[in-house]
């Protein structure tokens, strides 16, 4: 069935490259493929060969409707000794009335009024045994082709659909080895629809077009090899004649794709609008904006009304181009023949056969057209698939060759002139100096954009320092795994993340051993106990994107999870900013819990929540511009304080 | 679906019925077709025939294709235009009625499914009527031509074309049976793939923290295995269709000749040649039948799709709109001021109450803040004012006037209101600001760059590539989150308006910019009243009165000082966030 919308038109960069790579891939196949296109070569081949027997049963049908009345036949009758003489004279009675003038008709009616002995010597003869052979044939030739056609398209279907769950796997997978900063610059959209809509692309395209350009390859060619060996004037009468409905429909064709792409790129930008419109719909209403917005959408639907009809037209005109060239075609053989049979060139047969070998060479030619279009379309989505999957990936880890081990720990961190920027060219951490040691609870601090997220994900190594150092325990985090490094961290984000699965399975994530006793104390920890068990099913409650829980309870959830692991480091980077400062103080009075015998990074907007830290760092513009506890800072009157105070200062 | 066919215009009804004749008449012609073959046929079997005669018939035959292929462009033309305007027309009724949704109707059907509803669903309708125009008035015609032509020549052709036409009609409607549901599943596991890739992709930081990236892999591959199993089988199953397709065509043809063969054998002299001529014509009307119930069951297997789709257009078309505009535009006698009397509110179909009997009054320059814990209510106290929803019990007044009573743009021309979560549409930083109407002419370039710089954006706005004419790209990512919100900001200053509503739109800033930018803004709009909902105590304690809510109810109303005397979820509020001296001291 196809697929309306999901199409794209797009055009390969590089059809011939992307092509050979797809078929590089799809080696583990290439058996099954081959098998598959042998037996659409096969199903063509008896396709070709059942018309021929198709007019051989028609000569031998009409064979048997001319009577035997040439007269040397008739005479010899007449005088057979073994005919009674009373037919013979009726015979000559009937058959004198036949003259000049009798039409066909006549002559047919007077023939059937024969006495029986007569009657059966002149009456025209069918070879049944031969009808029966030839039908016996024909019906084995169309099972064998619709056999064919099947397992072919049966392996192909297994081909294409083995391949997309390849490829979807290879996206999903090359995520995780992609670096972070890829995410930086690419849409989650963009990703998405390469795994969804370009491998379906593939898929459906791959099942279709491959085969159909296989066997209408072999129709086309064959059919003109049949019909230049049958008679080359009639096969160059029947080659001009279709080409000539060709060429108007490759104009066609090259003009509604045209239109194929400005209604593709129509339909995405209207979307886009109505996405903007109705999820702002609050401000679109409170500013009056919908008379703007209607203006706006009617002028984007006008412009896709007018691709939506010419694409529409355009491609409509296809089928109905199709049959006339078929038709003209008939015609021009039939002509062209009867000139050819009455010069006595050709017998009747031979017309019967082109008859069908028009069609037979017609059809593949626009299907050929149509799979060209396909596979080009496949080239695009397997450029934007490869491309992805072309990505640079994290860097290899040859070099970690230290492990730390999660239990031995001390609990050190010391950053050393740590120099970073997402963009080379623009370093955001300048020259960060810290350290802190075991046990310590350090609160990170400043305004938006000065570098505190940043500073935690070159702690985890989400990205790769640009110079300087980070030392845990004395050990650079350059000889460490990536892996190893996070199985030292505890990490709740600011980002309420959590999948579409029950409540037990997000607590759990991918840690085996927890049991339901440890889930609850961790929910009751940070006081969502109660809220769990109002949920329809408790723990096996289903979370999804709509089901009207709270960014807050969200996020609580989130810290819940963390406490699940053990790990001797605990980074919060804006674990609490959607709880209300109420229930955050609980959760804080738990993480201070939590925290303890851990070394904490703690980053907050609310200053308030980290007031009892051991270590304030006070950044901006990617430096620290002071550092120490919170009595310290505000006595120093600096930054810091205008900050805290900036939370009481009176507006009036 | 006949609901949805009432949008045809009347120029579409007009182009309908002409497509009607010009398709009666194409069948007409195509029927004809095979006439013309068979007569050609016979002459050139004819030994006497002259070129003539045969060039005459292939004339007519070609006049008959070349006459059908007219009439196909041209009701292929007319079926493009209904179809398209058709969906013009649809797209634009549906957008116009989401406009005057209120937010109860947006949250009934979720934004992402109306904008499926407004575009996907359209256009499934949109190829039907494109398809449906042709195939269905076309194959019912053709088909009771072909078989009127047909019934009556000959019982045992029309038996086996009979068949034929049961065996295609069994396997399209089994195929249908077990292949449509499992059509559904794929659509849904696709949503599924989407939705196992977006959480990896969202979740990136939090995957790797906790080394779960092979976890996310397990559930991806899952949905994956499912996806392609169930996409195996349809296909599989589908696969059937051509072959036997093929083999209906393949052996209504040899069985009408085999048969034939028999018949004509046993047949007297004069009866042969017509039995074979009526056997050639026989075949190719047989192919029309088994055409046109072929084009049948296609338009069968369209249609339930797009009868779904049709069913979730009308939901939104008929759904009733619950703000019904009031009729006051006039002047009033108060200015700048908002009441509430006994208010209280639910969801329709909810049981509970989310605000129980509040009453308050702002006046002219007020600052009315409002707190609570999450859920405590504030944010829907505050949408009740625009009219996002209304009121179940009780009245809301805006300069002395029941909201109701007000058009809606009449009301909302005196309201600012900055949401929760900044909204930027596509354009510029300028177009951003003076987005909107409010009775007055558009916010002049100066009045943008006030606005902006009481909002403190004028920093990052001017250092932005082309400034006030920069780019703001769809959803407004290219600027950050606490930019957005102060863009929002300026949008609702640069509206000019009696009465703003913030509705914590402090949250993505900095206590410092916070502080500056309400500061600021007192300054610039000092006649203005303001409504405030906060969680940050600093944010709202140089208010005029604070509002305390609790699970719905008022539980504190007064000053900051006075408040931390007398209500107790207040002060544990505060306390929460500074220190009891730094409260005493403030």
């Amino acid at each position: 069935m196809p697929r309306p919308g999901g199409r794209t038109y797009e055009k390969s960069k590089d059809f011939k490259g992307s092509i050979k790579r797809l078929l590089a891939h799809l080696k583990p196949w290439h058996v099954l493929m081959s098998f598959a296109l042998v037996l659409a070569i096969a199903s063509s081949i008896l396709a070709l060969v059942a018309p021929d027997k198709l007019s051989d049963l028609t000569d031998t049908i009409s064979a048997g409707l001319q009577p035997n009345v040439s007269e040397e036949h008739i005479a010899e009758v007449l005088q057979d000794p073994t005919i009674p003489t009373e037919d013979q004279q009726q015979a000559m009675q009937i058959l004198s009335s036949i003259d000049e003038d009798s039409n066909t008709d006549e002559i047919l009616a007077a023939l059937d009024q024969l006495p029986s002995s007569i009657y059966d010597e002149v009456k025209p003869t069918m070879d049944m045994d031969k009808v029966k052979n030839i039908a016996l044939l024909l019906a084995i030739l169309y099972v064998l082709s619709a056999l064919f056609s099947y397992v072919q398209h049966y392996s192909m279907t297994t081909v294409s659909n083995q391949f997309a769950r390849k490829l979807r796997r290879s996206i999903s997978t090359k995520i995780n080895r992609l670096p972070l900063k890829y995410f930086d610059n690419h849409e989650t959209g963009d990703v998405l629809s390469r795994v969804t809509n370009d491998v379906d692309t593939i898929a459906q395209n791959l099942n279709n077009s491959l085969a159909t350009l296989v066997s209408s390859i072999t129709l086309f060619l064959g059919s003109i090899l049949m019909m230049f060996i049958t008679n080359w004037i009639m096969a160059i009468t029947a080659i001009v004649a279709s080409l000539l409905g060709f060429t108007l429909i490759g104009v066609i064709l090259n003009k509604s794709q045209k239109y194929f792409i400005r209604r593709q790129k129509e339909l995405g930008d209207m979307n886009g609008y109505i996405e903007e419109i109705y999820s702002g719909h609050n401000v679109v209403k409170a500013y009056n904006g919908s008379k703007e917005a209607e203006a706006e959408f009617a002028k984007l639907n006008q412009q896709l009304y007018e691709s939506n009809q010419k694409s529409a037209f355009l491609s409509g005109l296809m089928p109905p181009i199709m049959s006339f060239v078929g038709n003209l075609g008939y015609v021009a053989v039939c002509i062209v023949g009867a000139l050819l049979a009455m010069n006595n060139i050709i017998s009747f047969g031979v017309i019967v056969a082109f008859m069908v070998y028009v069609r037979l060479f017609t059809n593949p030619l626009s299907q050929m057209a149509q799979a060209m279009t396909n596979l080009q379309s496949t080239a695009a989505a397997s450029e934007r698939v490869f491309e992805f999957l072309d990505e640079t990936e994290m860097t290899d880890q040859k070099e970690c060759t230290k492990h730390l081990d999660k239990s031995k720990v001390k609990g050190e961190i010391e950053f050393k002139h740590v120099k970073f920027g997402y963009d080379p060219h623009k370093m955001i951490i300048k020259d960060f100096n810290a350290t802190a040691k075991p046990g310590q609870k350090i609160a990170i601090v400043g305004p938006t954009g000065a570098g505190k997220t940043t500073l935690v994900n070159l702690l985890m190594k989400f990205y790769e320092i640009n110079d300087g150092d980070i030392l845990i325990d004395g050990v650079s985090t350059k000889q460490l795994t990536r892996e190893n490094i996070h199985d030292l961290f505890i990490m709740v984000l600011q980002d309420t993340w959590l999948f579409s699965g029950s409540v037990r399975e997000n607590i759990k994530f991918n840690k085996d051993d927890v049991s339901d006793n440890q889930i609850w104390q961790a929910l009751r920890t940070v006081g969502v106990d109660h809220f769990v068990q109002t949920l329809p099913g408790g723990l096996d409650a289903i979370l999804s994107d709509n089901d009207g829980i709270s960014q807050g309870q969200k996020q609580l959830l989130t810290i819940a999870r963390g406490m699940i692991e053990d790990a001797p480091f605990l980074i919060l980077d804006e674990a609490t900013s959607n709880v209300d400062t109420r229930t955050e103080e609980l959760v804080q009075k738990a993480m201070d819990k939590l925290t303890e015998g851990r070394t904490s990074f703690i980053i907050a907007h609310r200053l308030s929540t980290i007031k009892n830290a051991d270590l304030i760092l006070v950044m901006q513009k990617g430096n620290i511009i002071e550092q120490g506890t919170h009595e310290e800072l505000m006595k120093q009157q600096g930054f810091y304080e205008k900050l805290y105070n900036s939370q009481f200062e009176k507006t009036a | 679906m006949g609901k949805l066919f009432k949008n045809f215009t009347k120029k579409d009804i007009g182009m309908i019925i002409v497509s009607i004749i010009l398709i009666i008449f194409q069948v007409w012609l195509d029927l004809k077709l095979p006439d013309y073959m068979s007569s050609i046929t016979r002459l050139i079997q004819t030994e006497n025939s002259t070129l003539t005669d045969i060039l005459t018939q292939g004339g007519y035959m070609l006049l008959c294709a070349g006459g059908s292929l007219l009439s196909a462009v041209v009701v292929g033309y007319l079926a493009s235009c209904v179809a398209a305007s058709f969906s013009l027309t649809l797209r634009e009724k549906i957008f116009a009625k989401v406009e005057s949704f209120g937010m109860e109707e947006i949250k009934k059907f979720s934004t992402s499914s109306l904008i499926t509803r407004t575009t996907n669903d359209v256009t499934q309708i949109e190829m039907l009527v494109a398809m449906g125009l042709q195939l269905l008035i076309k194959a019912p015609i053709m088909a009771i031509w072909a078989v009127s032509k047909i019934l009556g020549k000959n019982i045992q052709w029309s038996a086996l074309t009979g068949i034929g036409v049961l065996i295609l009609l069994v396997t399209v409607s089994t195929l249908m049976f077990i292949v449509l549901p499992r059509f559904s599943k794929v659509q849904k596991l696709i949503d599924k793939i989407n939705g196992v890739t977006r959480e990896n992709l969202t979740g990136i930081r939090v995957i790797r923290a906790f080394n779960a990236e092979g976890f996310q892999e397990d559930r991806f591959q899952q949905v994956n295995e499912e996806l392609t199993k169930t996409q195996l089988f349809n296909q599989r199953c589908f696969a059937i269709m051509n072959p036997v397709m093929n083999l209906v065509n393949y052996f209504l043809t040899l069985g009408i000749y085999f048969l034939g063969a028999f018949m004509i054998a046993e047949a007297g002299m004069v009866d042969k040649i017509n039995l074979f001529s009526d056997m050639v014509v026989f075949s190719s009307y047989g192919m029309q039948v088994i055409m046109s119930f072929l084009m049948l069951a296609m338009i069968f297997m369209m249609w339930p799709r797009a009868e779904v789709s049709a069913k979730r257009i009308n939901e939104v078309l008929e759904s009733d709109i619950s703000i019904a505009d009031g009729t006051k535009t006039t002047a009033t006698k108060e200015v700048g001021t908002v009441e509430f009397k006994n208010v209280s509110f639910k969801y329709p179909d909810a049981d509970e109450y989310l605000l129980k009997d509040i009453s308050f009054k702002a006046n002219k320059g007020d600052t009315i803040a409002f707190i609570g814990s999450t859920g405590s209510g504030k944010s829907t106290l505050i949408n009740l004012v625009p009219r996002f929803y209304d009121v179940t019990e009780g009245e809301v007044l805006v300069d002395g006037i029941n909201v109701k009573d007000y058009t809606q743009e009449a009301l909302h021309n005196k309201i600012g209101y900055v949401p929760q979560k900044a909204v930027m549409f596509t354009g510029t930083v300028a177009s951003n600001v003076s987005y909107g109407d409010n009775g007055r002419a558009k916010p002049t370039m100066k009045k943008i760059k006030e606005a902006v710089a009481v909002a403190q954006a004028k920093d990052f706005v001017e250092n932005m590539d082309g400034q006030y004419e920069a780019h703001i790209a769809r959803g407004g990512t290219n600027v950050s989150g606490g930019q957005k919100q102060r863009l929002a900001i300026a949008r609702a200053i640069a509206r000019d308006p009696e009465i703003y509503i913030f509705d914590d739109s402090f949250s993505a800033l900095d206590y410092q910019t916070d502080a500056i930018l309400r500061k600021e803004l007192k300054k610039y709009t000092k006649d203005a009243t303001s409504l405030i909902v906060a969680q940050r105590i600093g944010t709202i304690m140089n208010a005029d009165q604070i509002i305390v809510l609790d699970k719905g109810n008022v539980v504190g109303m007064g000053t900051h000082k006075e408040l931390l005397k007398t209500c107790e979820v207040y002060k544990e509020i505060a306390l929460s966030q500074v220190t009891k001296e730094e409260l005493e001291n403030a």
